[in-house]
């Protein structure tokens, strides 16, 4: 183990590390700590210029219940779950197919494919921003959830055939060639051998891109114009000029739209890890 | 039986693929071949296109917005590139096994699952000229309180800054894991040669951590050249286009100014720098593959 575990070294130097990590992290949260006091606080508090201390009472109640009332929060929340949730069963599910015929059929081309889905997933957004946005506007799809949802999709199956085929190529063969020898056709082989055996990826992914799909705000901006379809990234950045110096408001609001993603990351730590991690150890 | 299975082995892999690829043409790989196309005509966005050759290259090229953004995206760059150091250096700082050391880390990893937006939205606060905890902080070691985001000097730092913390957050994670899967023989090797600290990171560690070092710097460079987050929802580009970065420049130009022939060269040239380090990736990628 590297640095040296601490239990090897002198009491004095294991209680000042102790206490170390804390302050650390302390310092390391500090703007997210003021935005969550703040979302407690009163506009008197904020009028006086109370931003970092205490507040000088709690409104958290009142506040949170204003940023819902007050504003479409509540419909632009859904709004985000409406779209990332079909977005991410779609990329999972063509990625892990997409996935398992890279890693396990040899075919003329698929190297080539399977950097293609690499590279594509790397562009810049503003080389897709033009012709994407055209082409939403022809489908009739501009300002709806569908034509999110579709872009979500084709876009993060890049990333998630990229994950898929790393994992798939690592599982045995003998599995897949003995049900072949059986005669057990190909689609069931898909369905009853290799799924089974990929759940953990299927895990660790989703969890992944729906804290990217989640916290998209580009595509957001450039797909979508009405509060109807609008997901709470770009609703909040809306909100945010409406509110001007209402610091409780846009600070209850943010915590409102990181909270989602947040409770999913500390829910499935390991998967989240797992997912982002991969390739970092090997390669 | 066994005939239809060979049959099968060849059309079903084809069949596996195609939502993906089908979906992957159409919204990535057309569109990319549609811009650069586009980027030699004049448009609105709604009319007639015209075809202008290198005309938008050449006004971009004399148009001092777009030197701005592309400086402001090499300062990106430039900055970013602590991520990876301070990442290891935190990892380094929170590899032990005390009580509660887990929640401290994902505690500390805890920025990077938060929304840019919010992100933005916490650091412009933070920025306040007159209440903002930096300047509390900064006048209270006696300088001049400093309005940072509407400083021309300091703005586009100030977004940096608030992009590393993410940033920092997710090298580190890398790196825990890199150092979670060290070789102990190695380092009890090395140990017993009387091999520490220091030299012992930069000749045992480091060379160990090297697959995470690299996809730290690639997510980092990536992350740098794709910022439009935090500059959209913290200044949108200003005072002045000072803050401005290719991609928020190509956004403001294809939206706002009705130029989206302009806009697709601005992507164009954006997406010409990203093709190197997408090239290197592959290369770095397709070589582990063959080994």
């Amino acid at each position: 183990m590297f640095p040296t575990p601490i239990e090897k070294l002198s009491p004095s130097v294991n209680i000042s590390y102790r206490v170390a990590i804390w302050i650390a992290l302390l310092l390391w949260l500090l703007p997210m700590a003021a935005v969550l006091l703040t979302s407690a606080r009163s506009v008197a508090d904020i009028n006086a210029g109370n931003y970092w201390g205490i507040p000088s009472e709690w409104m958290i109640i009142e506040n949170y219940v204003q940023v819902f009332q007050a504003t479409p929060m509540a419909k632009y929340l859904m709004n985000s779950i409406l779209i990332t949730l079909p977005a991410v069963a779609g990329a999972v599910a063509f990625s892990t197919l997409a996935g398992y015929s890279l890693a396990k059929f040899k075919f003329k081309g698929s190297i080539a494919l399977f950097a293609t889905f690499i590279a594509g997933n790397f562009v810049p957004f503003q080389i897709l921003m033009i012709p994407v946005r055209d082409l939403t506007i022809d489908m009739g799809l501009y300002d709806s959830a569908t034509g999110l949802i579709l872009f979500h999709v084709a876009f993060q199956t890049g990333f998630c055939t990229l994950f898929m085929r790393n994992f798939i190529v690592a599982l045995p063969d003998e599995l897949i060639e003995a049900a072949r020898v059986e005669g057990v056709s190909e689609w069931k082989i898909f369905w009853y051998v290799v799924l089974p055996l990929v759940r953990p990826a299927l895990a660790a992914l989703s969890v992944l891109i729906f804290t990217f799909i989640w916290n998209d705000y580009f595509w957001a901006l450039v797909l979508v114009q009405s509060d109807e379809v609008r997901p709470i990234t770009a609703g909040i950045s809306a909100l945010k000029g409406q509110w001007l110096a209402s610091w409780q408001l846009i600070s209850a609001g943010s915590i409102v739209a990181a909270l989602p993603p947040v409770v999913l990351f500390f829910a499935m730590q390991k998967h989240f890890i797992a997912g982002l991690t991969l390739g970092a150890t090997k390669g | 039986m066994q005939k239809l299975h060979s049959k099968q082995q060849q059309w079903m892999p084809m069949l596996f693929l195609a939502p993906a690829v089908i979906m992957f043409a159409v919204y990535v790989i057309l569109p990319i071949v549609q811009s650069i196309m586009l980027s030699f005509y004049e448009w609105d966005g709604l009319g007639e296109k015209t075809f202008i050759g290198l005309g938008n290259y050449i006004e971009l090229f004399s148009d001092e917005q777009f030197w701005t953004s592309l400086k402001n995206n090499v300062y990106w760059m430039v900055f970013y590139m602590l991520a990876p150091p301070l990442g290891l250096a935190i990892a380094l700082f929170l590899n032990q096994k005390v009580m509660g050391i887990r929640f401290v880390k994902s505690m500390f990893f805890f920025p990077f699952v938060i929304s840019q937006v919010v992100i933005g939205l916490v650091f412009s606060w933070f920025y306040d000229p007159t209440y903002g905890l930096f300047n509390i902080v900064w006048t209270g070691m006696g300088f001049e309180p400093v309005a940072i985001l509407s400083d021309e000097n300091w703005v586009t730092f100030g977004i940096i800054a608030a992009g590393l913390w993410p940033q920092i957050a997710y090298c580190m994670i890398l790196y825990l894991t890199g150092l979670n899967n060290l070789s102990p023989d190695q380092i009890e090797a090395a140990r017993l040669d009387g091999a520490h600290g220091w030299k012992m990171l930069w000749h045992v560690i480091l060379p160990q951590l090297r697959p995470a070092t690299f996809i730290a710097i690639v997510v980092t460079v990536i992350g740098a050249l794709r910022s439009f987050d935090l500059v959209a929802t913290m200044t949108g580009g200003g005072p002045f286009g000072s803050s401005n970065v290719l991609a928020y420049f190509m956004y403001e130009q294809s939206i706002f100014n009705y130029r989206a022939g302009y806009g697709a060269a601005i992507a164009t040239v954006l997406f010409l720098i990203m093709d190197i380090y997408i090239a290197y990736f592959l290369w770095r990628m397709l070589k582990s593959e063959k080994a």
